[in-house]
């Protein structure tokens, strides 16, 4: 499975929740896949979905889960201590873990070879950290969602892309429209 | 006047409750007052990127944010202020330890001082100097501003402000 394969899979989880989504082709996907108000898409700023996430869940009740890479958590690895220290309750952090920068040309990252991005999250003190396959993506999400725990999920999956196209909706209306439904 | 437990209760009072952190010796003192304020959640970041990002999260998520940093993290978040608090139009005040300015001892500050007020003009960043202590007495107005046009505000502060740097 590739990462758009879990999107696919995962968009009838994601419809209900708010949802912070990784720069790229990450958000192009979900933007094509199943386009939500409760959407956040990052048109830049690689490696902040994570923290973007993080601050929103600590700010407000509803649950928020933010799909991010590896490539983007190499990016941000301080963010991990941070997570770990900020317990939220209603944050899952859902790192697809496609092994490459996927939105550049598929160059392999380091978590597709020795680094274990579950294992740095668990050194960082996160107390729910679980790596799944690909395929079992779905079912792990939604028991986080019941748990009400924070959670870290690094799901392994193939390295590849969908053909989708550039979003194109102004930031201003992806925030605007995503603050209302945050408030909703 | 205690500077520290006046910018604090400031950022209290225009609604401020959700501030990151990334240290100075010059921003100890209001980073321990913002610590201990029950009306602020405090979360020191890594890095100021990273800062931002929380920020903006919690701005969507309802909060007023701030940030406090050092100029040198001018260096560190041109990407970020661009691509994420300008590019989608978020308020961020950012109280900033100007270091490298008079009564500066650390030679290697200076370099990133003779950047950092170009660096701010060139972003189109409203930015404010603050060398005398009385100067703080427009941290109100500044942060009613911020929170009015939506933009990434800097308050710069000397250690002519703080009343010398460390040991001098």
């Amino acid at each position: 499975m590739i990462r758009s394969e879990i999107l696919k899979e995962i968009a009838p989880i994601l419809r209900d929740q708010l949802v912070v989504c990784n720069i790229g082709i990450p958000s192009q996907e979900l933007h094509a896949i199943d386009d939500q108000p409760t959407n956040f898409y990052m048109l830049g700023t690689m490696g902040l979905a994570s923290s973007i996430g993080l601050g929103l869940a600590l700010s407000q009740p509803k649950p928020v889960i933010v799909i991010d890479g590896d490539g983007s958590i190499l990016t941000n690895l301080g963010t991990l201590p941070t997570i770990a220290n900020n317990v939220a309750d209603n944050y899952i952090l859902l790192i697809v873990d496609n092994g490459s920068y996927g939105s550049t040309g598929d160059q392999p990252t380091y978590a597709g070879q020795k680094t274990s991005l579950a294992k740095m999250a668990e050194a960082a003190g996160c107390d729910r950290v679980i790596e799944c396959q690909a395929e079992d993506t779905g079912r792990v999400l939604q028991e986080a969602l019941d748990a009400k725990q924070m959670s870290i999920i690094v799901a392994k999956c193939e390295s590849g892309n969908a053909k989708m196209p550039v979003i194109t909706m102004d930031p201003v209306v992806i925030r605007d429209r995503f603050m209302k439904a945050v408030q909703a | 006047m205690n500077i520290d437990k006046k910018i604090t209760d400031d950022l209290v009072a225009n609604d401020i409750s959700f501030v990151t952190t990334v240290p100075c010796k010059q921003l100890a003192g209001v980073i321990e007052e913002i610590d201990a304020h029950d009306d602020i959640f405090h979360i020191p970041s890594n890095k100021e990127d990273e800062g931002m990002g929380l920020c903006a999260g919690a701005w969507m998520g309802g909060k007023r944010p701030a940030i406090i940093m050092q100029n040198t993290a001018i260096g560190v978040t041109i990407n970020t202020l661009a691509t994420l608090i300008q590019y989608y139009r978020m308020p961020l005040p950012m109280l900033i330890s100007y270091r490298g300015e008079l009564r500066e001892p650390v030679a290697c500050q200076v370099e990133m001082a003779v950047h950092t007020k170009a660096l701010l003009a060139q972003m189109s960043i409203p930015t404010y100097h603050f060398h005398h202590q009385s100067d703080v007495e427009e941290l109100d107005a500044i942060l009613k501003y911020t929170f009015m046009c939506n933009k990434p505000v800097a308050i710069l502060t000397d250690a002519n402000f703080w009343g010398g740097y460390g040991d001098q």
